[in-house]
């Protein structure tokens, strides 16, 4: 039985998502591959942590700084605790915490960003002052100094660490949205009588997307930078969680013994950070063609 | 002329404006606080009368606003108060006389470092963007973003790790004294200024080259070039001119990031400058110093940036030709 010549109108003019992805990723560079790998990877390490894990993240185990053996990779921490084991839930605490933190972010600085550029009353004017002013601060200075005052705990972490990266967002999310709010498209859904929300969501967003996606993996690896930064100088996430940045100033009296494992949460974090920064800069080159240009 | 000198002035106006809301924002955190800080202190079970003492003690039991105009006229001389720390002993120290080694050490490393890592990032930028996608271009682009995203302290302990632990060249911490003589000061700081050197250069060079690459497309260096003009002449006769304002721009910014790096490496090489101040103050609740580097930091960081506007603006030759 032959197959029927498909009818000519038939033809699918648009391609579904899948498509459009796989087209994508084959023209990825290197870099990027290399950077998705290492995504996928820490991703699935801090999802089945538990499973993976050869130990429970708080119970000790062995002596007190044990060189690396086959039972414990990479040795054992101060009160003997498997390192091993903590870097993979390290993964999860810091990663979690870190994504929560910027979500909360964008949450605050999109909506008040696009909020702020579609009615530019007295709003706008209010928190763009009030944002130029917040971001004169260094945020690690600033979150240390707030730190100090208002106790360690996580949820203050994340907290103020989300509402002053949130000005960043913010300023972005303002930025471009105003650029699309005055196009031609934006007056004429006005002009046939769309609601405020139509416009926002359907005119808008779609078109202030690309910079905000990239955005949020270049304010992912500060937030994660800065969270492991504080966690570093022991005011960030508290012990006994598990966690990259504490993990290295537990351990930091062992380089000079000439011992490498303050250097394997730090490299855990780097290698993260330099992964996303890989992607999004390719994504960047992808979506705008604003990086480079000849 | 005029109009150059008018925008300095409103730019400097602006400048000033933010730092007294800066000043005003990071003093009222302690007014924030819910429940106030004498009761955070003390704990739970601390009675009226304890709280009250306390607050009399440290004249939290005056208006806020008064509290800030004595606060503020006192750091304009200088004088940044009392510290917290040994309150209940007879040694009351002035938060002054705590900060002033601690900034002397800190502005010696940042110093070191903007001397070796200005030059070095300036020429690197500069030859990147002149061979722009050849293969020294791509390595120093990755080596760069790779250094961006790492973070300061594992740069920090991967160099001490090599060159101070394995072979021993420097040395591994920083300990230095107001006694210490001027070469052994440096030497002992040799290790975190190459830290931050390393990490300011890769933003600096990325900057420098973007900046430089955007200078070089724009239409006016093409008809240069078209006319026929020599490379060096387009460079120096066309270029550079508008190339002092970007510079000056990355320069500026990027000093004023040092200001955020330095916390980190000095507590990492244990050199006993403001950072590691500023962290041994918050672990302790020291509130008055921790306003005090605050504000030290927050100033010099929006200190920098003003200059470096005020240079962009200076340096424009367009704005010294008003129409």
């Amino acid at each position: 039985m032959t197959t029927e010549p498909q009818d000519i109108r038939s033809i699918r003019t648009r391609r579904s998502f899948i498509d459009n992805a796989r087209r994508l990723l084959k023209t990825a560079p290197i870099s990027a591959w290399f950077g998705m790998v290492i995504i996928a990877f820490y991703l699935f390490i801090a999802v089945f942590a538990p499973l993976l894990a050869p130990y429970s993240e708080s119970a000790a185990i062995g002596k007190a700084y044990e060189q690396p053996s086959l039972a414990h990779w990479f040795g054992t921490d101060q009160i003997g605790r498997d390192v091993l084991s903590r870097v993979m839930y390290g993964a999860r605490n810091t990663i979690g915490i870190a994504l929560l933190t910027v979500m909360i972010s964008f949450t605050i600085g999109g909506v008040l960003g696009v909020y702020a550029a579609v009615t530019r009353g007295w709003l706008d004017q209010i928190l763009s002052r009030l944002v130029d002013i917040l971001m004169s601060i260094p945020v690690l200075i600033f979150s240390l100094m707030l730190l100090a005052m208002f106790g360690k705990e996580l949820y203050n972490l994340i907290l103020i660490l989300a509402v002053l990266d949130s000005t960043r967002v913010y300023r972005l999310a303002r930025n471009t949205a105003l650029s699309v709010a005055v196009q031609d498209f934006v007056e004429a859904a006005r002009l046939r009588g769309e609601k405020l929300p139509w416009i926002v969501l359907r005119e808008i967003v779609p078109n202030i997307l690309p910079p905000l996606i990239a955005e949020f993996g270049l304010r992912f690896c500060f937030v994660f930078l800065t969270i492991s930064a504080l966690s570093f100088l022991g005011v960030g996430i508290q012990p006994p969680t598990a966690d990259w940045g504490s993990m290295v100033a537990e351990s930091k009296t062992l380089i000079t013994y000439g011992r490498i494992q303050p250097l394997i949460p730090a490299a855990s974090i780097a290698l993260l950070t330099v992964a996303v920064n890989f992607v999004v800069d390719w994504f960047l080159q992808k979506t705008s063609g604003l990086r480079d240009e000849k | 002329m005029n109009s150059v000198l008018r925008t300095v002035m409103q730019r400097l106006g602006l400048g000033l404006l933010t730092l007294l809301a800066v000043s005003v924002i990071i003093f009222s955190t302690l007014e924030f606080l819910p429940g106030g800080y004498a009761e955070n202190i003390l704990g739970q079970g601390a009675t009226k009368e304890n709280v009250a003492n306390f607050n009399k003690e440290l004249g939290l039991d005056r208006p806020a606003t008064v509290r800030y105009v004595e606060w503020i006229t006192g750091v304009v001389q200088g004088d940044f108060g009392n510290s917290y720390s040994g309150l209940n002993g007879k040694i009351k120290r002035s938060v002054s006389s705590v900060i002033a080694p601690r900034f002397y050490n800190t502005f010696f490393l940042a110093a070191m470092t903007a001397i070796v890592a200005v030059p070095i990032a300036l020429a690197l930028g500069l030859l990147a963007a002149l061979y722009r996608n050849s293969w020294f271009d791509r390595t120093v682009n990755a080596l760069t973003l790779t250094t961006i995203a790492s973070p300061e302290f594992f740069v920090a302990y991967l160099l001490m790790y090599f060159f101070a632990i394995k072979n021993r060249w420097f040395y591994s911490l920083s300990t230095v004294d107001v006694n210490t003589p001027f070469w052994e000061h440096v030497s002992r700081g040799l290790l975190p200024a190459l830290t931050l050197t390393l990490v300011i250069i890769a933003h600096m060079m990325r900057m420098t080259r973007a900046s430089i690459i955007s200078l070089l497309s724009s239409p006016y260096i093409e008809m240069a070039r078209l006319k026929g003009l020599t490379p060096s002449q387009v460079i120096l006769k066309h270029a550079l001119p508008n190339a002092w304002a970007p510079i000056a721009t990355v320069i500026a910014f990027n000093l004023a990031y040092l200001v955020v790096g330095v916390v980190v490496v000095e507590v990492v090489f244990v050199y006993p400058g403001i950072g590691q101040l500023m962290v041994d103050s918050v672990s302790t609740r020291d509130m008055p110093v921790v306003q005090a580097c605050a504000l030290i930091f927050a100033a010099t960081y929006i200190l920098l940036n003003l200059l470096a506007d005020i240079v962009a603006i200076i340096t424009n030759p367009r704005l010294l030709h008003p129409k």
